[in-house]
């Protein structure tokens, strides 16, 4: 049995390991969230820590089971395509704020042997491809859209994303924002009742699917596409102009929006007006609480989120992703200033 | 030296010499065991409970409509399983009419006809099949048997079979049809490792004497197979398990979509695959319990599954002690 003495040495020892332990542990900050994101973030994470020896963790499990963290409080911060709505934010404990990091663009690819033009869709033709009203590919509605081409008469199988998504919430969106029968007989969200089609689970489940099955028209995050080298259809904005889905456009299209993001940085930048505007895009977030209790952590919270809207931005091009406008930045540093810790407001530092 | 009667001397009520002391050995030894047969127990039951507790909400709002609502609408917030279990039912079902012959029939080869070396050999080759990954089987099911299916199979269905229901619509190459039969590859060395064993420890007095009574090796073969119809019967409810909860590989090729049909060429989802679909991704507290109470009803489903499995094996025994154990 051992001794008193010895056990209270043993105590003692223990509870100075878990007191410098908690004392290392304010070094590594915690997040969870989207997966579409992850590439980037993956890299952000890396060079942070490079810089300022700052650890991050960060878990891709899914847009909702981030907010569901960042509701729990298990993470210092969360990652979602899908902003919160105004239910899910009266939801939190406290209140969250939006972060948009960089932008995304949803794009149609398709497989259609024999077809060796683009292919050229309207928002009418889109809607009524997923409605499953428009089924065949020589349908004259598409023919007429696609004039001088001759198209198949094979079958169209539509695929969209088995699992909940944002690359769903971003494209439900658009056709809930192009065709008022989606708005009413589907709506938009991160998963819907999908009228008609098949599913494929995360955006290399559809790409698999486009690939294999001729006939197939799927939505992608533009980056798979461009790695599957899948043919992709270029859709008409809401200003009339066929434009091609690439980075530009997609800079375009938040920047369409800015006036609206100004106000509420969760608007939805689907369906922008701005000539060269690709019309299926989407912001992704971080979610942080405005308050921390903990000053270290939301110092560090606040420098990476700092340097990440700044310095950040400049790795988003090369994996493919939309680097945000800087009318866009300004609102960000707007929200950052917001940020506080125990009701005292934190200096922002500037990156 | 032999003695007036026999005595073993391994009987039942030799025992250790009991230690004097506070704690005999074999108490701790039955204690320690029947701690442990009982955390099996309340594992299982720990499960229920969770699961019960998880879907209470979906259950308070749904009541029974949840097992036969054809709508599942995260935008509306309302859920009905009956796609799921038809689905589940269904890839289980075409599973096992596949499995089940080759199982049975590859063991029956296997124990009885093929030379010893031969049959050793294909009966690894058959089991590695049970060490692949699910994954795997989806993979493959996705990139060389949906091509198969579209170009070949399915077309041929079509074409002969098409005034059926079941064989109407268009050769996409996923589907119902595509995730029955991987599933079917995936079950059939459980059927036919447990058969093998099954018609291995029949006694060969059975296929013996049917044969000194004049039969052909087929007959003496249906006689074994009669016997042993317990047992088999029990690999093939294992196989039945494994096939209703196989998740990864269905959800690769089966499709995902939500709506019922009688066509085995169209897609479906099973309650595994939505489960894995969805959970993840899932918010608001309705949706989670609906995804919870999805999981409830699988389990409650292999439990009935089982349930009617023993029975029928039960039945099959009737007063038949000397054929293979259904234990």
């Amino acid at each position: 049995m051992p001794s008193t003495k010895s056990f209270a040495r043993l105590a003692a020892t223990l509870a100075a390991l878990l007191v410098v332990a908690g004392a290392a542990g304010a070094q590594t900050l915690t997040g969870a969230g989207a997966t579409f994101p992850y590439p980037l973030y993956s890299k952000w994470f890396d060079a942070y820590h490079e810089k300022k020896g700052v650890e991050i963790n960060y878990q891709a499990i899914g847009s909702g089971a981030g907010i569901q963290q960042v509701k729990a409080g298990t993470v210092d911060f969360g990652a979602s395509d899908a902003a919160l709505s105004d239910a899910q934010l009266k939801d939190m404990p406290r209140r969250v704020l939006h972060i948009p990091t960089v932008a995304g663009a949803v794009v149609l690819a398709y497989d259609l042997p024999g077809f060796n033009g683009t292919l050229h869709l309207t928002p009418e033709l889109v809607a009524g491809i997923y409605l499953g009203k428009i089924t065949s590919w020589n349908d004259r509605r598409i023919v007429a859209a696609n004039p001088g081409v001759s198209l198949p008469a094979a079958p169209i199988l539509a695929v969209h994303r088995s699992d909940g998504s944002g690359t769903t919430n971003i494209f439900t969106s658009y056709l809930a924002a192009v065709s008022t029968a989606w708005k009413e007989l589907v709506g938009a969200g991160t998963s819907v009742s999908w009228p008609s089609g098949v599913g494929g689970k995360g955006n290399d489940g559809v790409s698999g699917v486009v690939k294999q099955t001729p006939g197939a028209i799927g939505y992608v995050e533009l980056a798979y596409a461009r790695q599957n080298q899948l043919p992709i259809a270029l859709v008409r904005n809401r200003a009339g102009q066929y434009v091609e889905p690439s980075l530009a456009s997609t800079v375009a299209a938040v920047n369409g929006a800015a006036a609206q993001l100004a106000k509420d940085v969760r608007a939805p930048i689907v369906n922008s007006a701005s000539p060269d505007a690709w019309p299926i895009a989407g912001l992704t977030f971080l979610l942080v609480y405005q308050d921390t209790k903990d000053a270290t952590r939301a110092r560090q919270l606040a420098d990476f989120l700092d340097w990440a809207i700044h310095d950040g931005q400049e790795y988003a091009e090369a994996l493919e992703y939309a680097r945000l406008p800087d009318a866009v930045v300004r609102v960000n540093e707007a929200t950052l200033k917001l940020l506080s810790s125990g009701g005292r407001r934190l200096v922002a530092v500037k990156g | 030296m032999s003695s007036g009667h026999l005595t073993t001397p391994w009987s039942a009520s030799a025992r250790p010499v009991a230690r004097r002391g506070p704690v005999h050995p074999d108490d701790v030894y039955r204690v320690v065991l029947q701690a442990l047969g009982f955390a099996v127990l309340a594992v299982a039951a720990l499960i229920v409970v969770e699961c019960a507790r998880g879907a209470a909400p979906s259950i308070r709002a749904f009541g029974w409509h949840f097992l036969v609502g054809t709508q599942w609408d995260p935008i509306a917030d309302h859920y009905g399983a009956l796609p799921y279990v038809w689905g589940t039912l269904v890839t289980s079902g075409i599973a096992m009419l596949l499995a089940v012959p080759i199982g049975v029939g590859a063991s029956a080869f296997l124990a009885e006809l093929a030379p010893p070396a031969i049959g050793e050999g294909v009966a690894f080759v058959i089991e590695l099949l049970a060490s692949i990954p699910s994954i795997v089987f989806g993979v493959w099911g996705m990139f060389v048997l949906a091509p198969w299916l579209r170009s070949a199979l399915e077309p041929w269905l079509i074409a002969h079979l098409g005034f059926l229901p079941l064989f109407q619509g268009f050769p996409f190459g996923l589907g119902v049809l595509n995730a029955g039969i991987v599933l079917a590859i995936m079950v059939v060395p459980t059927v036919t490792a447990i058969s093998r064993q099954i018609l291995r420890s029949m006694p060969r007095t059975m296929n013996e004497a049917a044969l000194a009574l004049g039969a052909t090796r087929a007959e003496a073969l249906a006689v074994t197979l009669d016997a042993a119809r317990p047992g088999i019967l029990g690999a093939v409810v294992l196989a039945l398990g494994r096939a209703l909860g196989e998740t990864m590989a269905v959800t690769m090729v089966i499709g995902n979509s939500s709506r019922i049909s009688l066509s085995l060429l169209a897609p479906g989802a099973t309650m595994a695959s939505v489960i894995a679909n969805e959970f993840t991704e899932a918010t608001g507290k309705l949706y989670l319990a609906s995804l919870v109470e999805i999981a409830l009803v699988l389990f409650v489903l292999t439990l009935i599954v089982n349930a009617l499995a023993r029975l029928l094996v039960l039945w099959a025994v009737g007063g038949r002690r000397d054929v293979a154990g259904a234990a």
